[in-house]
């Protein structure tokens, strides 16, 4: 069982490129459709826990579910299953990378990658802010963290905690609290 | 003298543990959430990347497997002192979520559903939109240096909202646009 769950999530951690919401559909068809391990109910309970705690989500998800079928050892070899494909190929890359940066058509490229990594990012900001479930009024707390940030320099985590105190007492009142 | 160096070195590897537990601590939302940690704690107050190398990170990292935090963490404990560096800021990056998620899955699976959590999530939510926002606003300044920067950020933009391309294909063009362009 133990062999098992290490190898289901380490197929998770190496086949799915680039993180995030990718890694879903392949823990729910290795775990939910292949291995009948979670029910599907059970599995989008899982998955709302894993995006609302700090952290990878796919990593998240592997805790859970290892949790729910072996105890703590059972989250710990899920867990250490999901990350060993990402450190194994990142540990491989950084062993060569330098020398492989110093090549001048490598150089070329990251040139030209640099802008479309800041492209990639922008639109993350667009797809996070059309599927956040922000009430409008609540946008105005985006902006002020954001020039607490580009202005200020305020340091993200005392903004992130200074936004929760925020939340939590004001973002109680109205209807929109059941969202 | 070498025994001193392995203090150091020692010190580095906590050091490393530490801020990178700290970055797996605050990080909620997945994905680039962690961007705006990493860019405070590693890049500002330690100095261990400039913004331009973690950047180039996160092009290695969306090409090879793994969330893109625990990719980041690799290669920065990599970089700055080798295998052991690598494990600490992995493990830095992992421990504080593993724990949170044992507790909630061993005592509350509802917690989300309290109306106090939600409340405090009503808050952070937009708050993780704004400092993606920074993070982004930083990276675009850093990173488009001049018109054909400005020509490359707006097809992969544009790409990726218009067409749905996937993101290693935005990647892999840039990189070809860049051997073209840049002489």
């Amino acid at each position: 069982m133990f062999f098992d769950l290490f190898i289901a999530f380490a197929k998770v951690g190496a086949f799915t490129l680039g993180g995030g919401y990718a890694m879903v559909p392949v823990i729910q068809s290795e775990v939910v459709d292949k291995r009948g391990w979670i029910e599907k109910e059970e599995f989008i309970d899982i998955l709302a826990v894993a995006q609302s705690t700090p952290g990878a989500l796919a990593i998240n998800m592997s805790s859970f579910i290892g949790y729910r079928k072996k105890g703590i050892t059972g989250a710990a070899v899920a867990t250490l299953g999901c990350v060993m494909p990402s450190f194994l190929s990142i540990l491989i890359i950084a062993i060569f990378l330098t020398s492989f940066m110093d090549m001048k058509i490598v150089q070329r490229a990251f040139m030209g990658i640099r802008p479309a990594v800041a492209a990639l990012i922008t639109f993350s900001v667009y797809k996070i802010g059309k599927s956040s479930k922000i009430k409008k009024w609540w946008y105005l707390v985006a902006l002020i963290a954001f020039s607490l940030v580009v202005f200020v320099n305020m340091d993200p985590i005392l903004i992130i905690l200074l936004a929760a105190a925020y939340g939590f007492l004001f973002g109680r009142r109205g209807e929109d609290v059941d969202n | 003298m070498a025994f001193f160096l392995e203090g150091g070195v020692k010190m580095l590897i906590i050091k490393l543990f530490l801020v990178f537990a700290k970055i797996g601590t605050f990080s909620i939302g997945g994905g680039y959430a962690m961007l705006p940690f990493i860019q405070k704690e590693v890049i500002e107050r330690h100095n261990w990347l400039t913004i331009q190398e973690f950047s180039d990170i996160l092009a290695v990292s969306q090409m090879t497997p793994g969330p893109v935090a625990i990719n980041s963490a690799t290669f920065v404990g990599y970089k700055l002192s080798g295998f052991w560096g690598s494990v600490a800021a992995t493990l830095g990056v992992v421990l504080p979520s593993f724990l949170m998620i044992l507790i909630i899955a061993a005592f509350f699976v509802k917690v989300y559903e309290k109306k106090g959590v939600k409340a405090v999530f009503k808050g952070i939510r937009p708050a993780v939109l704004g400092l993606l926002g920074a993070a982004a606003y930083m990276i675009i300044v850093s990173n488009i240096v001049d018109f054909k920067g400005i020509g490359i950020f707006l097809i992969a933009f544009v790409s990726l909202f218009h067409k749905r391309v996937d993101t290693i294909m935005v990647i892999v063009v840039s990189a070809i646009l860049g051997i073209i362009i840049y002489k």
